[in-house]
Formats: C-alpha cells, structure tokens, sequence
C-alpha cells in the first residue's frame, strides 16, 4: 500500500503574547498525531507555549506572479505612514 | 558538512529568464518554493538538501551505538537528547527538499536503495565512548563549519532550516569537547582513549568537506548560485586552524607530523586525507556502510505497519465523524 501521510504546517506562539508564528512543516497521519510531533520537532527548547497544525492542503497561498499588482500600489501611498506628516515640535510630543 | 561532492546539474533555461533569476541572487533576495528557477537549481538543490537530510539521520546510528553504554545517567540523558536533535534536524531538512517538488518517502527510498547519498564520516564505527566525544567535537565541529554560513544561502527553506539548526548545533559540539575534556584529564588509560578516538576520527573528519578545490568540478555553478557559501579547502582550513588549539588545550597530540604553524598564510599547513580512501567509502566500500544502509532499510520495513495502520486508523475517525454530522 501506497499512502504517504500529508503534509501539516506548524505555527508555534512563544512565551511573550506575540502572534502564532509559522516554524515549518511535518507529515503525521491525523491532526492530534501531528499536534504530538509539532510538539517534539518544534518545542524542544520551550519555544512555544501554544501550537497550531493546519494540514497544508488547506493553506491557500498568493502566487508569486501576482506580487506586483497585490503589493506594489502600497508603494505610492507614503501617506499611510506617520512619518509623512510634519508637526511642529511646538505642538508637543504627539 | 554533511553534503560532499554534489553534482551540479546543467540547465538549459531560456537565457533571459536565467539573468532575472541571477540578479536576484546576486542581489541577495531570497527564493521561494513556488517561484520560478532555473531546473539545474532545483536539481542540484534536491539533491543537496536530501544528502544532507540523510546524513542527519544516518548519523543518528554510530552515535545511538552507545546511548544504553553511557558511563553516567547525565550523559547518558544528554546523548539521548543530541541523538534526537539529530532526528530533527533530518525532519527540518527534508521538509525544505519537499518544497522542491520531491516527496519525503521519494526521498527516504532513493536513500534506501542507494540512488541517494549520506556523508562519507557516518560510515567509520564507534568503537569506545571517547569516540563519543570525537564525533561531537570534530565531527559536528565540521559541520557547523559548512552550516553557519549555509544559513546566508539563496533558497528560503534551506536557509531557514539552517538557522535552527545552527541554533540547535553549538550544544552538539561542547557536549563532545566536554566528554574529550573529561577524557584528557582522566586516567592515562582514559587520555589514550580520547588520544585513539582523535587519531582515527582526524582525517576522516577532514574528508567531510569533500575533495580539494583543484578536483572539486561542482563547486562553480553552486558558489554563483549561492548554494555552496565557500571552497572545500576554504572551509577545510579554517577547520584545521580552529581544531588545533583545541586539541593542543586537551593535550592530545593531532595525528599529523607535518602539521605545523604557516606565518605567511597566517594558518596551519597540514597533510590531505587520503582521498583513495574517500572515493572507496563514498562506493560504499567503508567500514560500515553496509550495515548502516541495513539499519535504515530494516527501520523503515518494520516501520511499515504502523505508518500504515496509523493512517487507517485517521480514515476511520474521519469517516465515522462524517457519518456522525
């Protein structure tokens, strides 16, 4: 018999509240096998308090073709950020 | 490192294409999986990330020689744990390969049946428990050589894969110089075992880094492309000058009588391995290839029914929740 187990993604939060963050891949058979494997491959310096496996079928990615038209009109609209706005250091820290 | 003499593979890609793709990596972007590059990359790439993804598991074995023959409980915990790192570090590695377009048990049969290789070092046996100490200091000392720089490399998921391993590396090679320390100090019985396991693990550890620049044909095409990071005789002596004080601090004498200090070249010359020995082991004429290869092939095979019978038992689960909404 012929059946590979799929492939999951890994997103491990560390100890500090910041986002869930993408560590790698692994094959397990089912969600809880590959949650028990995350854990032994992923976390064996106390990387992470909390883990999250999606099977990678299920990620939906752009493509690298479509980067131009998705990022480059965020190029032109300095404005977004504060920096493009002059305040007189009169008006106080803001 | 744990990747010796990858064979470049030729690419015939539209010209221009190629340029696009060359600027990027000489510019130093990084390349991910779904982005266009050149067949020869990917190739050379596949075959260079699964090497040394099987020597990482490879070498798992002369080392879990002596996990049940620790001389301490301590040691024998931090065996057990450099051993499994090693597991990881297999897992890290081949899931960077995957992103190429290979499949991980693709992988592990071109590996089983030979197509694929491991590095030439796992095929020398470990005899007594300094060798323990010689393999974590030399052996991982070599790798983390080719490793820290592999980690600037041009494919995403190779490098990042490096990082952690890098990360994961540095506890390899001082747990092995602190059993060599502990040896050294010991009993003379004890200092001539650590003085046993370096001479016979001395040029086999030099070998790692490959062939000389002069007989090392691959080298160019994966230096531009920013798969190989430095020459294997670049690598090779900066191993030699950093090893040697090493080994003079642990008053083991290095097996070499024509190692001396070079001013001029501000580094040590030394004497070449004999690279007939290289190319024999590398044909899988070593001393324990054969029962290397079997070990894995034999672990796969009784693995068999549990990789099978686990996914049975995960099309069970699913179907009887379907049937249960």
């Amino acid at each position: 018999m012929k059946h590979e187990w799929p492939l999951w993604e890994v997103f491990i939060r560390g100890q500090h509240g910041l986002n869930h963050r993408h560590v790698g891949s692994l094959h397990a058979p089912d969600a809880e096998m590959a949650l028990k494997i995350a854990r032994d491959v992923y976390t064996r310096r106390n990387e992470g308090v909390s883990i999250w496996v999606v099977e990678a079928a299920h990620i939906t990615a752009s493509s690298p073709s479509g980067k131009g038209p998705l990022y480059e009109p965020s190029e032109s609209k300095v404005y977004r950020h504060p920096t493009f706005f002059d305040i007189p250091d009169e008006a106080g820290h803001m | 490192m744990y990747a010796q003499m990858v064979t470049s593979e030729a690419t015939q890609d539209d010209p221009e294409k190629l340029a696009v793709f060359q600027a990027r990596i000489d510019a130093g972007e990084k390349v991910e999986p779904k982005e266009w590059m050149p067949e020869g990359y990917r190739k050379t790439l596949i075959r260079q990330i699964g090497q040394h993804a099987h020597s990482e598991i490879v070498g798992q074995l002369p080392e879990g020689n002596w996990i049940t023959r620790a001389p301490t409980l301590e040691r024998k915990t931090i065996l057990l744990a450099k051993v499994q790192d090693e597991a990881g570090h297999g897992l890290y590695l081949y899931c960077a390969a995957e992103t190429l377009g290979v499949s991980r048990d693709e992988l592990t049969e071109m590996l089983l049946d030979g197509r694929m290789k491991y590095s030439s070092i796992f095929n020398y046996p470990t005899l007594t428990w300094a060798d323990m100490g010689a393999v974590g200091w030399l052996v991982d000392g070599a790798a983390i050589m080719n490793q820290v720089p592999l980690q600037r490399t041009s494919y995403g998921p190779y490098s990042r894969a490096m990082i952690r391993i890098c990360k994961e590396e540095s506890f390899h090679q001082r747990q092995g110089y602190h059993i060599m320390m502990k040896m050294a100090q010991g009993t003379p019985a004890q200092k001539k075992m650590a003085q046993d396991a370096l001479n016979r693990f001395w040029y086999p550890s030099l070998m790692m880094f490959g062939p000389s620049d002069k007989d090392s044909v691959h080298s160019a095409q994966s230096m531009k492309w920013k798969i190989k990071m430095n020459t294997n005789d670049e690598l090779r002596q900066k191993f030699v000058d950093q090893t040697v004080p090493q080994a003079e601090f642990l008053g083991l004498t290095v097996p070499d009588e024509t190692l001396h200090w070079n001013d001029e070249k501000g580094g040590y010359d030394f004497a070449e391995p004999d690279w007939s020995e290289f190319f024999d082991v590398i044909k899988g004429n070593g001393p324990c290839n054969t029962e290397r290869l079997a070990a894995r092939n034999k672990a796969w095979d009784d693995g068999a029914w549990v990789r099978e019978g686990l996914m049975a038992h995960a099309e069970k689960k699913r179907t009887a929740k379907l049937a249960a909404e």
